[in-house]
């Protein structure tokens, strides 16, 4: 005897796949990466300014890298690209992380100004340090984890500025050549973390619309070099 | 004058309200409908007995001292408090004890759509009742709850919750390492899955592999054939014991409502065996959820299995208000 058991069918998938696609840093490997995986991303390449792009299967949505963990656990994204640096700045957003597509390679760091000894100088004398950073939660980790008690200074604008101008001793920031911080006469200290981009989806998606998502996720895990 | 409420309160007016009771008629008849009796128990507890349910919901929990110096909580769900009062109130009676409620729990969480401190949940507890007729009667009486409430396209995911934990053991994975790999899992970072897995000493390449890929299998019966070809005997126990909770609900004409889902994982710590989840396509965010927790009652002195669910209350008001203006069309 066999019943059907079909979920699946019930929850009938309505519409194309909502996929956000982040612009700046990323948008460009990313559409790379559609591409490779057989998305038409020929209208967001153009001149249009339009922030949504409606496909036959796929939708591609356009925002800012750190907005795709909230659109994507709202649901109002079905799947998303963000880095990994978002993900871990939001880890309290409740998104799948199914996939490290491998592009898009940055190295979170601690950096200070060259041959300053500020760093080590303010642990000693004033037992804190001052770190200027767009990524003040994960700053907050990387030091509660090391056992170092610092004052995060959240900034918004170039971080570089904050030790130049003497607000912060150091800064946490997102490295990909290494060039601002040498042109700021600047240089690493400590790694933290290396991020990529990351494929996520929504929990409801990922259990309704599983085929889909489970086929997207093979294809663009197809063109990760490995 | 404006006056503040704290975040993740608020304050419910008639139009809604209607609405919400509406709801709530409807799921207290489903529930009174099959027996199960309805009860309200305090808003607050003891920590101390709260912490016996669970220690992990705790995190969360809103406490604070009464005029004895006792530490009192706000419970963070009904279960645990169920627990509690059937073991107190109904140690010598004759199981099973079918009761339900509609009751506010809190959670420190951080407010959001669909999400806030204080919300409400309404569920059945099945005590006394084993697998697998106990865990398909809650999946039929959730059931006929969702199509009461009108959501006739939501999903019911069912899993096991000692899949993982058993199958890291096999792998010879215990302790912290273990837990860490279990909360990877329930978070579905697959990525840092990878990772954690293939830097544990003694863990092969195709054990981190089975892992991952039971953890993507969801669907329709044909997931526990391909659960099974990847082996080894936890496994095998796992899918038989969803095997046979599926043929139960077969019997009872709500199969076609069941997902299978291996990689489903509640981080509450009380559950054990069959775990329930709830989607409806129109909400991005989960409706409810419950399962089976053998092993609760023990913790306070009676020894009976139970399961049970709990849907948010407000979330299916959400997703019952997307269902209809989907209906109506744009």
């Amino acid at each position: 005897m066999s019943v059907e058991v079909a979920g699946m069918g019930r929850a009938k998938a309505e519409g194309p796949l909502k996929l956000a696609v982040p612009r700046g840093a990323l948008f460009g490997e990313t559409l790379d990466a559609l591409d490779l995986a057989g998305i038409d991303t020929s209208e967001v390449r153009g001149e249009s300014r339009a922030l949504i792009f409606p496909g036959p299967e796929i939708s591609l949505v356009t925002m800012r890298p750190s907005d795709v963990p909230t659109y994507v656990e709202g649901g109002a994204a079905d799947v998303g690209i963000t880095g990994k640096d978002v993900l871990l700045e939001q880890s309290d957003r409740m998104v799948y992380e199914l996939l490290d597509l491998g592009f898009g390679r940055c190295r979170m760091v601690l950096a200070g100004r060259k041959g300053d000894k500020r760093l080590g100088e303010s642990e000693r004398r004033l037992g804190m340090m001052r770190i200027a950073t767009k990524y003040p939660r994960i700053a907050e980790r990387h030091f509660e984890q090391t056992g170092r008690q610092v004052e995060v200074i959240e900034v918004k604008g170039s971080v570089e500025l904050a030790p130049l101008t003497g607000l912060a001793d150091g800064i946490v920031d997102l490295v990909a050549t290494g060039r601002t911080l040498e042109e700021n006469d600047l240089e690493v200290r400590e790694e933290i973390v290396t991020c990529t981009a990351r494929f996520v989806a929504n929990r409801v998606a990922h259990k309704l619309r599983s085929r889909e998502v489970d086929q997207l996720t093979a294809k663009l895990g197809e063109g990760v070099p490995r | 004058m404006i006056h503040p409420i704290p975040p993740g309160t608020r304050d419910v007016l008639p139009d809604e309200m209607r609405e919400l009771r509406r709801l709530n008629r409807a799921l207290v008849d489903v529930f009174e409908g099959r027996g199960y009796g309805e009860v309200a128990t305090p808003a607050i507890e003891y920590d101390e007995v709260l912490a016996r349910g669970d220690g992990r919901t705790a995190d969360s929990a809103y406490r604070f001292f009464d005029e004895r110096g006792d530490l009192l909580a706000l419970r963070s769900d009904m279960t645990v408090p169920i627990a509690r009062l059937v073991a107190t109130r109904y140690a010598n009676a004759e199981p099973p004890h079918r009761l339900c409620y509609i009751a506010n729990a809190f959670r420190a969480v951080r407010p959001q759509r669909g999400q806030m401190r204080e919300f409400v949940q309404a569920g059945v507890e099945l005590i006394g009742a084993p697998a697998p007729e106990g865990t398909a009667e809650v999946v039929e009486v959730l059931a006929a709850a969702l199509d009461a409430a009108g959501l006739d396209r939501a999903v019911i995911g069912l899993g096991d919750a000692d899949l993982y934990r058993q199958l890291l053991t096999e792998f010879g994975v215990e302790g912290e390492a273990r837990d860490s790999v279990l909360e990877r899992l329930a978070m579905h970072d697959l990525v840092g899955l990878e990772a954690e897995l293939s830097s544990l000493e003694g863990i092969d390449d195709k054990q981190c592999e089975t892992c991952v890929a039971l953890s993507q299998l969801r669907g329709g019966r044909e997931v526990l054939d391909e659960a099974r070809s990847l082996g080894g005997e936890v496994v095998e126990r796992a899918t038989a014991r969803i095997d046979e909770t599926l043929g139960t609900l077969e019997q009872r004409g709500v199969a076609d409502r069941v997902q299978i889902d291996l990689g489903l994982l509640r981080n509450l710590g009380y559950y054990s065996g069959a775990i329930l989840e709830v989607y409806d396509p129109a909400l991005g965010h989960v409706l409810g959820g419950g399962g089976r927790y053998d092993n609760l009652l023990k913790r306070f002195g009676l020894d009976l299995p139970a399961a049970g669910f709990a849907l948010y209350l407000e979330r299916v008001h959400v997703a019952q208000m997307e269902e209809e203006s989907r209906e109506e069309g744009p």
